[in-house]
């Protein structure tokens, strides 16, 4: 059900670059010489225990781009990844920004200690400020996220390799009940298991640092998780390989 | 813990000799430090901020904490470290914000090392609520070149006191962790206290364990609004 190591999936944004792309194949031309783009695997792991993450939404901008900003509040594309680990919304924003090159969703849910590649494709004229972010959401919380924040992938060369360690944040847009009714993913088993709900009731609107679960095993008789679900940083490992 | 005060200082006095001389370009001189709380609701104390000395550090995790370290991590009270700092020569701008720093606030210190051998920095203050947790950033290179850097601090524990999470004093040496303002309308009363024994050396700190019993339980800390994980502080120096 999740063997996802061989999926991949591009999306990109811009019509010339895919333009470029297709003459490229209808000429039947090989050279690295006539091809306008360079090309990026990035490749997640989720470092958790039991934490299943939600289709990993991959960026690529320039250095003017995030996701959102630590301490204050979180679009609501970005609770909607959050509460629900629904990335749609969040990718079609980026779409729509000027200073994003590229984006790429990971084909479903990444289990914990499994890797996914997705590919990312931008224009040779972007690489002096080029740049990656990456969202998910720990699908066992309310509205944990897993996230790389605008990492400098400037002028990397082709198979040059750049690992980057990524924390969890709490979105600060739902309370942390820990209960079966609020958490979307798999431990929720038997209750409402909401996803995205407009409401506001963290103890902080804002984006900060994960505290982690408390869990049923540590004295929250609300919560539905257990000491299996709880985790520490870094949550996330990226790899990121120019390979050409 | 004076025998490596004292080899600490006689360190700074030899590393200012050497460095008299190409003092003026070879480090920052001017130089921004921003501190942002990452917490969802823990409060700093009085920060202090300092550039000191090569070879000089008021503190190493898995040795025993001074007198003066335990006196910020217990109380928040940075006194004791500031005459410490001012021995060895320190640039300080402490306290930038004037009080506790709250859960998403930032607050900002000016420093200019201009004509002294401070090329390291040191950022601490006390957490709380916790009976001897705090931030550090500990003797960090300052950058040289003009720009933004940022750091991340983790959290620490003193070891200095037992970690029975009861509201109390923030004396060296007493029980117990003060809870002024902002911090006891989040923390609890009642509690019976969480049996533990000061580790005797600083360390990362494990967290907090808290409940969710405002009136008793075994902790005075919310475990809903109190705990953390790494890291706590976001630290962007701007050297202009």
């Amino acid at each position: 059900m999740f063997s996802l190591s061989n999926s991949k999936k591009v999306l990109r944004r811009s019509a010339i670059a895919s333009s470029i792309v297709i003459t490229a194949l209808v000429s039947g031309c090989s050279s690295d010489n006539d091809i306008a783009t360079a090309q990026f695997e990035v490749t997640v792991t989720n470092l958790s225990n039991a934490q299943p993450m939600s289709p990993v939404a991959v960026v690529a901008h320039n250095d003017q781009f995030s996701s959102f900003t630590l301490g204050e509040p979180a679009s609501v594309s970005i609770e909607t990844l959050a509460e629900g680990g629904d990335n749609s919304a969040y990718i079609a924003e980026a779409n729509n920004d000027t200073n994003v090159f590229a984006t790429a969703s990971g084909a479903g849910l990444l289990m914990p200690g499994a890797s996914e590649t997705v590919d990312i494709e931008v224009n040779l004229a972007y690489l002096g400020t080029l740049s990656l972010s990456a969202v998910s959401m720990f699908v066992n919380t309310n509205d944990a996220i897993v996230a790389l924040n605008s990492k400098s992938l400037s002028d990397m060369s082709v198979d040059a390799v750049q690992s980057f360690n990524a924390i969890t944040y709490d979105s600060g847009t739902e309370a942390n009940s820990e209960t079966a009714d609020s958490i979307p993913g798999p431990a929720a088993s038997g209750g409402a298991a909401e996803g995205f709900n407009a409401a506001r009731d963290d103890v902080r609107d804002a984006v900060f640092v994960h505290a982690g679960v408390i869990t049923q095993d540590d004295g929250l008789s609300t919560s539905v998780l257990t000491h299996a679900h709880r985790w520490d940083n870094p949550s996330v490992r990226i790899v990121v390989e120019r390979v050409r | 813990m004076t025998t490596k005060l004292r080899t600490c200082f006689s360190k700074s006095l030899l590393a200012l000799s050497m460095v008299a001389s190409s003092v003026s370009l070879a480090h920052a001189t001017d130089f921004t430090v921003e501190v942002e709380n990452l917490t969802r609701g823990v409060y700093f104390t009085p920060l202090a901020v300092a550039a000191h000395p090569d070879g000089t550090s008021i503190f190493q995790a898995g040795d025993a904490a001074s007198t003066e370290v335990q006196a910020m991590a217990e109380g928040g009270d940075i006194s004791g470290l500031e005459t410490l700092l001012t021995s060895i020569g320190a640039t300080q701008a402490n306290n930038p914000a004037a009080g506790l720093l709250a859960p998403g606030a930032s607050a900002t210190s000016s420093l200019n090392t201009d004509g002294t051998a401070n090329t390291l920095l040191t950022v601490v203050a006390m957490m709380l609520p916790t009976n001897d947790g705090f931030i550090a950033l500990n003797s960090i290179d300052i950058p040289s070149d003009a720009g933004t850097y940022t750091y991340y601090a983790n959290a620490y524990d003193a070891g200095t006191e037992a970690n029975d999470e009861v509201v109390g004093s923030g004396a060296p040496g007493v029980a117990g962790f003060p809870a002024p303002g902002p911090v006891g309308a989040a923390t609890g009363t009642g509690a019976s206290g969480i049996s533990a024994t000061a580790e005797g050396f600083v360390h990362i700190h494990r967290g907090v364990l808290g409940d969710t019993n405002s009136t008793g339980g075994v902790s005075d800390i919310d475990s809903a609004v109190h705990r953390w994980l790494n890291p706590i502080a976001k630290i962007t120096i701007t050297v202009n």
